[in-house]
């Protein structure tokens, strides 16, 4: 009789503990990033903040006027890729599309790069990739967010290949949420169609 | 031409501007350039495509850099995130 107690109270120990592991390994590893950001000495909000708009006049002039219109609206810039012969500069999603565009990529700031095909929406790969200042010049290597999204866009405009050497390739779902991705993708073709709209609309009002 | 770094905490910053057609101000730059990769950055130049389309150009070296390129943006080398 004690023997069966004492094994029933076993699996009932090792079954909450296999419930609730998972819960305190999370709570532990976001107790620890908290501890480490405010662990950051001379933090300054308002400094992020002017170094974020800063970032982000960067980022405005060096892309494309419907890649900086898709960061400010969504929060990411869709970039063809180019490695298989994509499609051509200046092509739009939808002709893209039609010919065949065979990958792109959502950059995102601090967050992995996600390559899709544009014709499925099937998520290829993550590619984790970071851009830390080692020289920490105010306690942090971590770059403004719109800082990390342009140098992601540039290494990926300028040498596709050399910054995916440089990143740690996963299936889809390791960092970011596959289903969130599938909702971005969504909100892209709803925001290409009404920009398409809108352009339209707009040429076909005659001048005065 | 300017040279423009991304840094932690504030944004770009300017960290050499000068003329390549004047010696002294090429060399200036050049020296800069060297130090920055030195240092373990990047260099891209961006430019914009016959199609009018915006892209960036990825430089290694200082004769890479198109001579009339208004900006040349540092940024640090890519490093593989979490596994």
């Amino acid at each position: 009789m004690l023997l069966a107690l004492f094994a029933v109270s076993v699996v009932i120990v090792a079954l909450f503990w296999e419930i609730s592991f998972p819960r305190i390994e999370r709570w532990s590893a976001e107790r620890r990033r908290r501890r480490e950001r405010s662990a950051i000495e001379g933090y300054d909000p308002g400094r992020e903040r002017r170094a974020e708009q800063r970032a982000r006049q960067l980022l405005k002039s060096c892309v494309n006027e419907e890649e900086w219109e898709m960061y400010r609206d969504l929060g990411f810039i869709r970039v063809w890729g180019r490695l298989a012969g994509g499609p051509q500069e200046g092509v739009t999603a939808n002709a893209a599309v039609a010919f065949g565009a065979p990958y792109a990529y959502l950059v995102y700031p601090h967050k992995p790069i996600v390559s899709y095909l544009p014709q499925t929406r099937r998520l290829l790969a993550e590619y984790c990739v970071a851009f830390p200042d080692e020289t920490r010049p105010y306690g942090s290597a971590r770059l403004p967010d719109s800082d990390d999204a342009l140098a992601k866009w540039m290494a990926l405009t300028g040498d596709e290949r050399r910054l995916l050497d440089s990143a740690n390739m996963h299936l889809p779902g390791r960092q970011v949420d596959p289903k969130a991705v599938q909702r971005d993708l969504w909100r892209l073709s709803e925001w290409e169609r009404a920009r398409t709209t809108r352009a339209r609309r707009a040429a076909r009002v005659p001048t005065p | 031409m300017q040279f423009l770094r991304m840094k932690p905490g504030h944004g770009e910053v300017l960290l050499a501007e000068g003329d390549v057609e004047i010696t002294a101000d090429e060399e200036r730059l050049v020296a800069e350039f060297r130090a920055q990769l030195d240092a373990g950055m990047w260099a891209a130049v961006p430019t914009t495509a016959a199609a009018g389309r915006r892209e960036a150009r990825m430089v290694r070296s200082f004769e890479d850099i198109p001579r009339d390129a208004e900006r040349v943006i540092f940024f640090p080398r890519a490093a593989g995130g979490a596994r």
